[in-house]
């Protein structure tokens, strides 16, 4: 039988880089196709090219065996094509029939929009899948699971046969991520196609017939589920061993670092964010925070750190109340802090990596005198950091904007991490990064916990979180609905509790046998 | 979904070239410069070159003499435009940097007079250059630390009426202290018009474009009122403010005609302090880091507000020695209209030098000789007045747009913040 769709000799070159190299790719009509790759392994540009944002330099793309050559997403889609990027493209005040009709829209013989129609066919569309989704329903009133839902219908509607999802998984609680995969085998049972974009090896593994994994621009082999794991994956992505499962020692918790007591903080717009959110941190401990992003963990984060109004509430720093204080004076008591936003906040791109590497220290010697900075010496610190921390780098003098994701992340655990801590605040330190950068920068961060630092992690990937946290404090809407000892936190419990689920009710519903965690 | 009709987000373009810049990234380069001319160098050259040929065409199309050469025969057409091109430039060059045979007779005569006579068209272009020095690191700096300093301008003009004012009102100072003095003067009053917007900004957030804008209205019309007014030179039917004491005129090393003064070295050692204070000190560390990611600048504990007021301050203070510079090396008073746009034109210098200090004099020097060039231009080749401003206006059109440069001569797009890894080379 004819593929529905096959890529042959993609290859794209930007300037000094090869991002597609004679990439060859067969989707089957009704199979799920994953592709995985680190990041900036050319998963994304392949796509693109796939969806006409980018012209390949070579190659040939053949849809259903014929020859086909894509300009745009328009032609994209009129070639059956339709793709969910990772930050949905929806208008939260419009309703789901609205955003659907968006671009096709339909009317009636007086012109006006044909409303009734168009939700009649989302209506079609949503149950002949297993979507559940009401057409009427306003997209911002609805959850980041079915907002996704509305993006795949929006594609059903264009009438794509070829669906490319682009790290789906990222924005869902587990649950989500289970009610989605129900939702892409019940297309495929009904002859869609989909090439599902991944970097995480379990769903990978869960849900597609066939594995491409992609390595710097080059297919490095396809393989069945069946006949690979883990580990196979993750060195086939990352090219050598990778350590999956981490050394964790038994805690040992000391005194009190962080203590936070009933803090009230809001948003931009001044809706509540945090709400009367109360815990500790001790010393030698993971304090993990989990939650679906936008639950209020930025701006607790953020209030900590001294970046953030606190309205109502006390944070103290080793005993002493550091509620409201400047960030210099809660850096200087000894935090570290890995903010969520590197490139925002974390680094600045346009200055190379030596002067990164001393954002938040610049003007203490060695690295000033009196007013003076000392050059020499912040290179040679940044070059033993560089050596130190595995920083992939040509020289110090590198501008970050040149590094990779990964290498950004090290710099900034580097900066944060060597100087003398007793608080370590981290906040998604390995969101976007490749197996090898996550791998050590988890290690690292038990390192530190083992030298007595006290942690706060936050993340919004529950792995993560589970396997370095020794308590796990699960944030819904901007409070903290419980605290649950690492022995306690299954994957399946913490995730109903992510989802609003009350505690008793979640016990109850995973009947309280231990699951395994993973 | 449909992109093509949807509302494309905001941040499309930006996650393109963040798939480009960034996911992809690049494997890392060990040598920096490639070889040949750096762009750095090369564009502004080519800019010139660009902007001669323009300006040939302008000066043919309005020249009288080619059309009569026309009427005459096809033949002397272009005749008549070879001459008045040749002659304009030729005016160009030696006005600007002096007649090369009349400088090596002057030498072998071994005439004093007439060696400083042949050499000042070039010391001329030292004294044009040095007004945009000053103004030119004033815009840079403001750049350094991203605030758009339009102000210069009107900076360039408190600078001037402050100098102006102690220079003629005190009276009876040595040279040691009255000159330092006036100086200073100069450079606070452009400080503290550069003060007002900067702390506008950081207090109500207006922005400063806005803001430095209509700061250069209030002080053009408050030099005009001052000159027909308190300032005004008793018993002169002129809007001219009173001469200035000598002992705070900037000494000049030769003797008239010849105007090269003081200035020009104090201009250098500016650009020396503005280099200093922005890549040795952690004052400049702050306010770059400010200008280049006030985010990452408020996570490093720096006051992004404070650096942002005391940017807007020091970049007025360096327009206002502008001003200073050219009332008390050069017209030794203070007149309506004295600067000709300076201020302006230095938005332009900056931008060309990179927001580098040795940027800025490099561009400064060529802005300053072209000015020179171009005014003899005028005296001795007889071309429009008008003509020379478009030809200014050209050279600086395409000096500020280096991508028309490159796509003109198709040269290849420099890596991102190339420039920059160039300024680090001195930093470190």
């Amino acid at each position: 039988m004819t593929p529905i769709l096959e890529l042959r000799g993609i290859t794209k070159r930007f300037p000094g880089v090869l991002a597609n190299d004679h990439i060859n790719l067969t989707l089957e009509k009704g199979q799920i196709h994953a592709l995985l790759g680190e990041n900036g392994a050319g998963k994304t540009t392949l796509m693109n090219i796939l969806y006409g944002l980018y012209q390949p330099d070579e190659g040939e793309i053949f849809i259903n065996g014929q020859k086909v050559t894509i300009h745009s997403p328009a032609d994209a889609i009129a070639q059956g094509i339709g793709m969910v990027h990772q930050h949905f493209m929806l208008i939260p005040v419009f309703t789901v029939t609205e955003n659907v009709m968006l671009g096709e829209e339909s009317t009636r013989f007086d012109g006006f929009l044909d409303r009734d129609q168009a939700a009649a066919r989302v209506r079609t569309i949503s149950e002949q899948y297993g979507l559940a989704v009401d057409p009427y329903a306003y997209v911002k009133d609805l959850p980041v699971g079915v907002q996704q839902r509305v993006e795949i219908i929006k594609l059903l509607y264009r009438k794509a046969d070829i669906l490319i999802l682009d790290e789906p998984t990222a924005v869902l609680t587990p649950q989500e991520v289970e009610e989605l995969f129900d939702i892409m085998r019940s297309l495929v049972e009904q002859g869609k196609s989909i090439i599902f974009i991944s970097h995480k090896l379990r769903e990978v593994l869960e849900i597609a017939d066939l594995i491409t994994v992609i390595r710097r621009g080059r297919v490095v082999g396809s393989v069945r589920p069946e006949e690979a794991d883990q580990y196979r994956l993750a060195s086939m992505m990352v090219g050598r061993e990778v350590q999956l499962e981490l050394e964790r020692p038994p805690s040992e918790p000391g005194e009190p670092v962080l203590e936070v007591e009933n803090l009230l903080v809001t948003d931009e717009l001044g809706q509540l964010a945090v709400d009367h959110v109360s815990f500790d941190v001790h010393s030698g401990e993971i304090l993990g925070i989990a939650g679906v992003q936008g639950n209020g963990q930025t701006e607790l984060i953020e209030a900590i750190t001294g970046h953030r109004h606190i309205l109502e509430g006390r944070v103290r720093l080793l005993g002493q109340d550091v509620t409201n204080a400047p960030p210099r004076v809660i850096t200087e008591l000894g935090t570290g802090y890995i903010p969520e936003d590197r490139q925002r906040d974390g680094l600045v791109l346009a200055f190379p990596v030596m002067d990164n590497l001393i954002l938040r220290t610049y003007y203490k010697p060695p690295f000033a005198r009196g007013r003076r900075m000392e050059w020499e010496t912040i290179r040679q610190h940044a070059e033993a950091l560089v050596k130190q921390y595995d920083i992939r780098t040509p020289s110090a003098l590198t501008l970050c904007s040149a590094l990779s994701g990964g290498n950004q992340q090290k710099v900034i655990v580097a900066r944060e991490l060597s100087r003398p801590i007793r608080l370590l605040v981290a906040a998604q330190p390995t969101r976007g990064l490749d197996v090898g950068s996550i791998e050590y920068i988890h290690q690292q961060i038990l390192e530190k916990r083992s030298q007595g630092v006290a942690v706060l992690l936050a993340s919004t990937e529950l792995d993560e979180i589970l396997q370095l946290s020794d308590r796990v404090a699960v944030m819904y809407r901007g409070q903290i609905v419980a605290i649950v000892p690492a022995a306690e936190a299954t994957k399946d419990y913490i995730g109903l509790l992510m989802a609003g689920v009350p505690p008793e009710e979640a016990r109850q519903r995973i009947g309280r046998k231990p699951v395994e965690i993973g | 979904m449909n992109p093509e009709k949807t509302p494309q987000p905001p941040d499309f373009g930006k996650l393109v070239l963040e798939e480009i810049n960034h996911e992809a990234a690049p494997p890392p380069q060990p040598e920096r410069r490639k070889r040949g001319i750096p762009q750095s160098v090369l564009i502004p050259l080519l800019a010139v070159l660009t902007g001669l040929i323009f300006g040939a065409i302008f000066i043919i199309l309005t020249s009288q003499e080619v059309y009569n050469g026309f009427g005459q025969s096809f033949g002397a057409g272009l005749t008549a435009m070879w001459d008045v091109v040749a002659r304009s430039y030729t005016a160009l060059f030696t006005g600007a940097l002096g007649d090369p045979v009349r400088m090596i007779n002057a030498l072998q005569s071994g005439n004093a007079l007439e060696i400083r006579r042949a050499f000042n068209p070039f010391l001329e272009s030292l004294v044009t250059s040095t007004p945009y020095i000053f103004a030119g690191l004033a815009v840079a700096l403001g750049f350094r630390a991203g605030v758009f300093n339009i102000g210069a301008e009107g900076q360039l003009f408190m600078g001037a009426i402050t100098a102006t004012y102690v220079g003629y009102k005190l009276v009876g100072l040595p040279m040691i202290i009255h000159l330092p003095l006036a100086l200073l003067a100069g450079a606070l009053g452009g400080a503290i018009w550069g003060f007002i917007p900067g702390w506008l900004k950081a207090k109500t957030g207006g922005h400063e474009v806005i803001n430095t804008i209509m700061m250069n209205y209030i002080a053009f019309r408050l030099s005009e009122w001052l000159l027909t007014g308190p300032m005004k030179r008793p018993g002169s039917y002129n809007p001219v403010s009173p001469e200035i004491q000598p002992s705070a005129w900037l000494p000049r090393f030769f003797e008239d005609p010849i105007r090269f003064h003081l200035g020009f070295f104090l201009a250098l050692g500016m650009a020396y302090v503005v280099y200093w204070f922005l890549f040795k000190t952690t004052w400049g560390f702050e306010l770059r880091t400010v200008g280049s990611n006030p985010y990452g600048a408020k996570y490093a504990g720096m006051d992004v507000t404070k650096n942002t007021v005391l940017a807007m301050t020091l970049s007025g203070a360096l327009a206002g020695l502008a001003g200073a510079n050219e009332v008390l090396g050069v017209n030794h008073s203070l007149a309506m209209a004295f600067s000709s746009g300076y201020g302006f034109d230095s938005i332009a210098l900056a931008l060309l030098g990179n927001n580098h200090p040795v940027g800025v004099v490099l561009a400064s020097l060529l802005f300053g000789t072209l000015r020179n060039g171009a005014t003899s231009m005028q005296l001795s080749a007889n071309v429009p007045n008008d003509i020379i401003s478009v030809l200014q206006a050209v050279i600086l059109a395409f000096i500020a747009a280096p991508a028309i440069i490159r796509s003109l001569y198709r040269l290849r797009k420099p890596a991102e913040g190339e420039g920059m890894i160039t300024i680090k080379g001195w930093g470190g």
